[in-house]
């Protein structure tokens, strides 16, 4: 993954996979000790503790039509080279919480990419299902509630272009107010 | 916390997109439209399914091509990623493979709006990686 919200994109795909209705993806970065820390937690069907101790194995997949599942190894690999950390925690029937921790000071730290391109593409082809994006560095930050958006739009689909380019325009705006 | 609370912007968008899609009745009749189908899993996003579904969003729209674009996981070709499936209505689905922005773009032009198959088909009894 060449990226943060490639990153993102290929978790939250496991959490629309486990039928999550919800999923909070929350982004928060410490200035002062450069620590960033991503959240995703979801509603969905939540593992049991054989699984969760397999799926940091490159070779472990539900899926049926391959042999390998890679999506949270290279999540785990990325943070730990810049010395942080991954953990997933989960239970049956509970949802499931992934929290990867980085260093964004270290020279190992990829880069965090087009947040907005991710989000649109997440709510584009799930727009059924519910997002809430926070985004904070420090004190500042904005929020993205795709449940919210729904109840202004009225019968509306979320999935409309128009309504797609104006939230990818205001995470874009606001990203580039926090910098 | 800074949040999409515009409400005016968004009542304004609503106002126009109601007209837009008393036009269309999106997805009152899945059957009857055309159905885009492009693979987002983790060696599908690598490759760039990213990219392709939002080139693909954007294009329909902007085209005026009533379709439901979705995603779907990783069909088994990861060599040929990314993969799009497209159904036309009461057609077989056909699965595209290698479709970066500009083979979106022929799969768009000639087989969504004409009907005209292009390269790239990946045969529905082609081997798996399994097998």
């Amino acid at each position: 993954m060449k990226d943060l919200s490639y990153h993102i994109l290929d978790i939250v795909q496991n959490s629309l996979n486990a039928g999550a209705q919800r999923v909070e993806i929350d982004l928060w970065e410490e200035t002062p000790t450069g620590r960033l820390t991503l959240k995703i937690n979801d509603n969905g069907r939540g593992m049991d503790a054989d699984m969760l101790k397999r799926i940091t194995d490159p070779f472990f997949t539900t899926s049926v039509k391959k042999k390998v599942g890679l999506g949270l190894p290279l999540l785990k690999q990325n943070a730990e080279l810049t010395g942080g950390s991954c953990s997933v925690e989960s239970e049956s029937g509970q949802g499931t919480r992934v929290t990867a921790i980085f260093n964004r000071n270290h020279i190992d730290m990829i880069p965090t990419g087009d947040l907005a391109i991710t989000l649109k593409t997440l709510i584009a082809s799930s727009h059924e299902r519910d997002f809430l994006f926070t985004c904070r560095r420090d004190e500042e930050g904005f929020e993205v509630n795709t449940a919210e958006i729904r109840s202004q739009l009225e019968g509306v689909s979320l999935a409309s272009r128009e309504v797609l380019d104006y939230i990818s325009t205001f995470i874009r705006d606001n990203l580039k107010s926090m910098t | 916390m800074n949040k999409i609370k515009n409400l005016a912007d968004l009542r304004d968008l609503k106002d126009k997109l109601q007209t837009k899609t008393k036009l269309r009745d999106k997805s009152e009749n899945p059957e009857q439209m055309v159905q885009v189908k492009v693979a987002m899993a983790t060696c599908c996003i690598a490759s760039g399914s990213r990219e392709t579904m939002n080139y693909i969003v954007d294009e329909l729209d902007k085209r005026n091509i009533d379709a439901v674009v979705t995603q779907t996981g990783c069909m088994g070709y990861c060599y040929a990623e990314p993969t799009v499936e497209v159904i036309m209505p009461g057609k077989e689905p056909v699965v595209f493979g290698y479709v970066d922005t500009k083979k979106a773009d022929e799969i768009i032009e000639k087989y969504i709006k004409s009907g005209i198959l292009v390269e790239g088909i990946i045969p529905v009894n082609y081997k798996k990686i399994e097998q």
